[in-house]
């Protein structure tokens, strides 16, 4: 297990900049996850630590040791591919023996035999292993390929999306899984997902990636409580932070254009009018749509509401975010 | 896999069938042809009308393989008793067999020639095609193009500088000097076809295996190549017909050394007359490599495309 540092990292494709200037470091035994939308980076983040692409500029650091000219071979990563990448000429157990058959590895057949029943066990695939990888499911083959990355000891894991194909249940179960893999072995892991349940569940860092900028990282509760712009703050919540015009509330600071609400942020009994648009129950909560002076809020309410569509409910704004023009944070007076 | 909506009727079966074996008939009578006249007498086999029901000699091939000459009437007389089967079938013709043909050599300078060259394409053309699908290379484009234009006219309108500059380098007539030419020949089919095979293998797969532990070498030697396969072997049997069946350069540029069984089998009409049973004897079993050569990698062109397990 080591620890990961990315100093200034900065790569370009053509004219786009896929990683702009990003410095991370990625403890030993942390679980970092990295959060952005399609193209802000988080692959590509990926790809640099693994040696699959190298840095235009700035250096990738495992434990003060530069990756500068070092194969990935050579590098002992394990990535979990969002494509999966199985082998089709293999069969699942060949799929799973490959990295430890490798020559820099050259694992006896014994120790081969067990790691490999040992990960299968935990992904649920052991009655597959002498199938051909083609004749798996997608749920299947993201397990497997996630076996392929657990089978080794590697300095790093890297993983791209790893559970996005897989059904609800399973998903639960692989997050508690990995989570209890990662918490017992101590390794050092750098996960992608646009999951936030994941994000929240799982990390213990989140760095927040926007157009190949690093533009917060920390631990996933501050970065929910704590968030520095509108963007960061929308990357975690479920359902999602309500941006509107500052003025429509009272007691916005000066210079705040836009307030952020999320959920638990709107106050409700006291306060303004608002109507109800729609009222979603998902059994555990209710979502409740608003219309508030025109606009579109959505919060949650008491699962058992007797609320429905055309009633009215005083809101109230309770410790909400700032932002001026620019979706930056500013200082807010607590009310 | 089957993708048919609907299952055939029995009808369309028997109709298809029909059609597929018809075909397949008139595209072998020829070779039944040749393969019967191997075996039929001289008399038979120019007899009009043509015999389809012969009786069966192995005529054909000892004259194939063995140079005769005609028998002394004292010689005949004096003969001893145990001689071995084919001298008497010889000298029922009142010929003796003086020494074995030129033909089995022809034979085996177009086995060296063939697959050597087939080798050469496929190695060299693997190696060139792996890098232009995966690697930058400037004017990839522009040189892919200038490898297919050799292509653009026949081989042969080549000759005469080929010939010179074979006479030059002292090639001419040697088993490298054929070997060299049929590899270039063939090496832009084999770029071109393993290239498009190595374009369809995701990237990924290689990717994977470099985390995995492995050199880029070895994952083209692990993961690239036995995905290849399939195409590597279609593509050689493409060469090795090419390299085997050609006549022209073989005709200008061999004569005895390194000359290759087409030239050679026609030369046989002149052996005592047209003796059609030995020409179709030579050309049955200069068939042979090629068909068992086909039949063996039949499996890797049939064996299917393999899905691969990368979410598209």
């Amino acid at each position: 297990m080591a620890e990961v540092v990315l100093d200034n990292v900065t790569k370009s494709f053509g004219d786009t900049v896929a990683l702009d200037q990003v410095s991370m470091t990625i403890e030993d035994g942390s679980f970092v996850v990295l959060l952005g939308p399609t193209g802000a980076g988080k692959t590509t983040t990926l790809r640099m630590v693994s040696g699959l692409d190298t840095p235009d500029s700035g250096d990738v650091l495992v434990d003060g040791r530069s990756m500068k000219g070092l194969m990935p071979a050579l590098r002992n990563v394990a990535m979990v591919f969002q494509q999966y990448s199985l082998y089709p000429h293999l069969t699942v157990r060949q799929n799973l023996e490959f990295p430890l058959k490798s020559p820099l590895l050259n694992t006896p057949q014994n120790e081969i035999d067990q790691k490999v029943a040992a990960v299968s066990e935990i992904l649920q695939i052991t009655h597959k292993l002498d199938n051909k990888t083609t004749a798996l499911s997608g749920g299947e083959m993201q397990r497997v390929s996630i076996g392929r990355a657990l089978v080794r000891d590697p300095s790093i894991y890297l993983m791209d999306e790893p559970l996005s194909s897989l059904d609800a249940k399973l998903r639960a179960d692989l997050r508690i899984e990995l989570k209890g893999i990662q918490a017992n072995s101590g390794a050092t892991l750098l996960y992608v997902t646009h999951d936030q349940i994941e994000a929240m569940t799982m990390a213990t860092h989140v760095g927040v990636l926007d157009s190949g900028k690093l533009v917060q990282f920390g631990p996933p509760r501050e970065i929910y409580e704590n968030p520095i712009s509108i963007y960061a703050a929308s990357r975690l919540g479920q359902p999602r932070i309500n941006i509107v015009p500052a003025h429509l509330f009272e007691g916005a600071p000066a210079g705040a254009k836009l307030i952020g609400l999320r959920p638990e942020q709107i106050a409700q009994g006291t306060g303004e009018e608002s109507f109800v648009t729609r009222v979603e129950h998902l059994g555990d909560q209710t979502r409740l749509h608003l219309s508030f002076k025109d606009h579109d809020l959505i919060t949650v309410t008491d699962a058992h509401t007797e609320l429905k569509t055309g009633d009215i409910v005083k809101i109230k704004p309770q410790k909400p975010f700032y932002f001026d023009a620019s979706g930056a944070r500013i200082a807010g007076r607590e009310n | 896999m089957s993708f048919s909506v609907t299952e055939a009727s029995s009808r369309q079966k028997w109709f298809a069938g029909i059609l597929v074996v018809g075909y397949a008939l008139i595209t072998m009578l020829p070779l039944f042809w040749i393969i019967a006249t191997g075996f039929k007498s001289s008399p038979d086999a120019i007899a009009y009308p043509p015999k389809i029901v012969f009786e069966p000699t192995v005529e054909g091939y000892v004259n194939l393989f063995t140079t005769q000459t005609r028998l002394s009437s004292d010689a005949a007389v004096s003969a001893p008793q145990d001689l071995p089967w084919y001298e008497n079938l010889v000298r029922k013709k009142g010929m003796t067999i003086v020494g074995p043909s030129r033909f089995s050599e022809r034979f085996f300078n177009s086995v060296i020639i063939g697959f050597g060259s087939t080798f050469f394409a496929i190695v060299l053309g693997t190696a060139a095609a792996y890098a232009f699908s995966r690697f930058k290379v400037p004017l990839k484009d522009d040189l892919l193009f200038f490898i297919l234009s050799t292509r653009m006219m026949p081989p042969i309108a080549v000759a005469i500088p080929i010939f010179l500059m074979f006479r030059y380098l002292g090639l001419n007539d040697t088993h490298a000097g054929m070997i060299l030419l049929y590899t270039a020949v063939n090496l832009s089919l084999s770029v071109w076809l393993i290239n498009g095979f190595i374009d369809e293998i995701p990237i990924e797969y290689e990717e994977a295996a470099l985390i995995d532990g492995y050199t880029r070498f070895q994952a083209f030697y692990k993961v690239v190549l036995p995905q290849a396969a399939t195409g590597i072997a279609s593509t050689a049997i493409f060469c090795l017909i090419f390299a085997w069946n050609e006549y022209a350069f073989a005709v200008l540029l061999t004569s005895g050394t390194a000359q290759t069984a087409p030239p050679f089998i026609p030369t046989i009409i002149g052996v005592g007359g047209q003796d059609w049973p030995a020409v179709a004897a030579g050309a049955t079993l200069f068939l042979l490599p090629v068909m068992v050569f086909t039949i063996l990698l039949r499996k890797h062109l049939l064996r299917g495309i393999t899905f691969g397990a990368v979410r598209k």
